[in-house]
């Protein structure tokens, strides 16, 4: 069970922290429909880890979802390491999103048939929700490249300046396959060519290029992060840790 | 159509639709009050956006954040009913960016401790929502229509908040704390919320006749105590007015004098963060000009 | 400098199969899937829709409160169109 609880934080990790790196956003969105847009997405990936950690806290009975998500330190946490990247500029978000989705949208594909029920229902009503997320982003995407002279400019750079931590998508450690062998985890690898089949599709939409693959960021299934992590989470954890006995 | 058969309209409690004729002074002062509503929608989302990131849990975080986004929902239903009076949301923008444009004067108080989540939540939105059930009956048909949406989605804004800080007040002796920090730095400008005395407000007047108000600020703000007092004491917080009790003759509460010093002080712009929301809504402006700038563009070429 | 302003949706919820949209309000959007989007996220959070339809409010034709004597009024005396106008016999059924 050990190695389930350690499978699902991964995930749970995820969606937790690109959730609360998106709530960052509310009231600075472009426009207000865009804002709205922007909580309702953090708001489906808050559910998303709520449920990932509420199984969690079922595998470890010691623990609650609350006390993953507030009282672990940075090196116990395990989200990918393009979640935790700063917000940056309207595009720096939407290329952040857009090729979380893609990733999502495969992913959950294939945990939907874990053998796993907990992770499979979780992955179900995932799927419908980034469905949508990426529709959104992948729009925005193309609105953002095939814009403006400057908008074009900047959706390039941000998609150069992230495209290094894309490589931890694909990353298959002991853990992962010792899920896959038990038919509880998913195949990274093998998600890599469809991702890849969206991207450049909607990256040529969007006339942007593809920066070459060349240095990848890893380490995160070990909970080695960048800095971004630790600072974020000294924010999110403040209250939980600074008022242990308290109930909220 | 007169100004006569305009009015007979409104005194049988008929709604006034865009394209019916109207005063320009009905159409004005509508104008003034939608936009001063819908701008206190949308600047009232920084206080409380100030702890999204540092919500106490997950399920305290998702309400926060649902909450703040239906402020930005509520703000334009808002906006749609005002742009219906001929204006659009970018001239009503520009109007608040220069400060021609007011929002409400309760949002540029700062938000210091989690209690005030739920002190907004229970005391902010709980005087919104009085004013707001009585503007469901308001003679502008959009402005009504709105309301009623507003009206219907808002009733879980009030308990959240009020859930807040109960549970805080029954905890350990340093959230008790924060709690009645939290009541005694909001209650006043709640309660001033409501607006001047009705001797002092010149506009109400027209605003009754004309049946876009349907009760006076002081109406409205002693439905409110009245309402407020039995909460407070019920999760054992004292509220910080010496002269409240209760008047068996008025079947009401008496309550102390309201400090209109400081009312007008920060509506003139002199509250601890005026500044900070004005220049934080401005910025997000600016910063996403590319972006609409962008999405225009983009448009465009799908037509050619 | 005033800025160029925002291209406006009407927008009209079907809140359940089988019954009629309405219109709910409007939003901002410059493409029509920004349109659906934006009107998906802004008035179906409480699960209000079930299908979504948006038009630009510049296409859309209103007959003014000028024309309503001339538009409606002729119909208020065509009382032989609602069924309460005509005598049936007594005890006639399912009729």
């Amino acid at each position: 069970m050990k190695d389930i609880l350690q499978y699902t934080l991964r995930i749970a990790d995820t969606s937790l922290i690109l959730a609360q790196r998106l709530s960052e956003w509310c009231s600075k969105g472009p426009t207000l429909e865009e804002d709205i847009a922007l909580s309702n997405i953090s708001l489906d990936l808050f559910g998303q880890a709520n449920g990932l950690l509420e199984y969690a806290a079922k595998i470890d009975q010691s623990k609650s979802a609350d006390d993953f998500a507030f009282k672990r330190d940075e090196r116990n946490f395990y989200n990918l390491q393009i979640c935790e990247q700063e917000n940056g500029h309207f595009g720096d978000t939407m290329v952040r999103q857009f090729l979380c989705d893609t990733y999502f949208m495969l992913f959950y594909q294939q945990l939907s048939s874990s053998k796993d029920e907990n992770l499979a229902a979780i992955a179900n009503k995932s799927i419908k929700e980034v469905a949508y997320h990426l529709r959104h982003s992948k729009n925005w995407l193309i609105r953002l490249g095939d814009g403006t002279k400057e908008s074009n400019l900047k959706v390039q750079k941000s998609l150069d300046k992230v495209w290094k931590f894309t490589g931890e998508f694909f990353e298959m450690d002991e853990l992962d396959h010792l899920m896959l062998d038990e038919k509880i985890g998913v195949n990274n690898t093998l998600l890599k060519k469809e991702w890849d089949n969206i991207v450049n599709q909607v990256l040529s939409d969007a006339k942007i290029s593809r920066p070459k693959d060349s240095y990848m960021m890893t380490g995160s299934k070990r909970g080695l992060h960048t800095e971004l992590l630790g600072k974020m989470l000294a924010e999110m954890q403040y209250l939980p840790r600074a008022y242990p006995n308290a109930k909220w | 159509m007169s100004e006569v058969l305009f009015q007979e309209k409104i005194d049988k409690e008929q709604k006034i639709e865009p394209k019916d004729w109207m005063p320009e002074g009905y159409r004005k002062h509508l104008i003034r009050q939608i936009s001063q509503h819908a701008h206190s929608e949308i600047i009232g989302m920084q206080p409380e956006g100030n702890w999204i990131s540092r919500a106490p849990s997950l399920r305290a975080k998702m309400i926060l954040l649902a909450k703040v986004q239906d402020e930005a929902g509520h703000g334009l239903y808002l906006y749609s009913a005002c742009e219906t009076l001929g204006i659009s949301r970018e001239e009503l923008n520009q109007q608040l960016h220069i400060g021609k444009a007011k929002y409400s004067s309760i949002f540029n108080y700062p938000t210091l401790t989690w209690a005030d989540m739920g002190a907004i939540g229970w005391l902010v939105d709980g005087a919104a929502i009085v004013n707001q059930v009585s503007l469901q009956k308001t003679s502008y048909g959009p402005y009504s229509r709105g309301m009623v949406k507003i009206c219907k989605e808002e009733s879980f804004h009030q308990r959240q908040g009020y859930e807040i800080i109960a549970e805080m007040a029954k905890g350990t002796k340093e959230q008790k704390e924060m709690a009645q920090d939290a009541l005694n730095r909001f209650w006043w400008p709640s309660i001033m919320m409501f607006g001047p005395h009705d001797s002092d407000s010149p506009r109400t007047g027209n605003a009754m006749k004309w049946k876009i108000k349907r009760k006076t600020n002081d109406e409205l703000r002693q439905d409110f105590i009245n309402k407020t007092v039995g909460q407070a004491e019920l999760i054992g917080l004292t509220i910080p007015d010496p002269d409240l009790k209760w008047n068996e003759e008025k079947s009401s509460y008496d309550f102390g004098e309201i400090n209109w010093e400081e009312f007008w002080s920060v509506v003139e712009g002199n509250g601890p963060c005026n500044e900070q929301r004005l220049n934080h809504h401005i910025k997000a402006h600016k910063d996403g000009a590319w972006v609409r700038e962008a999405a225009k563009a983009y448009s465009k070429k799908q037509k050619n | 400098m005033t800025e160029n302003k925002a291209t406006v949706w009407e927008v009209f919820i079907q809140s359940k199969n089988g019954l009629a949209h309405k219109h709910f309000g409007n939003v901002h959007a410059e493409d029509k899937e920004m349109a659906l989007q934006n009107a998906r996220d802004l008035y179906t959070r409480r699960n209000e829709g079930s299908c979504i339809w948006v038009v630009k409010s510049e296409n859309i034709v209103s007959s003014v409160p000028e024309d309503e004597t001339s538009f409606f009024d002729p119909s208020n005396d065509k009382v032989y169109r609602h069924p309460t106008f005509y005598k049936m016999p007594d005890g006639a059924k399912h009729i």
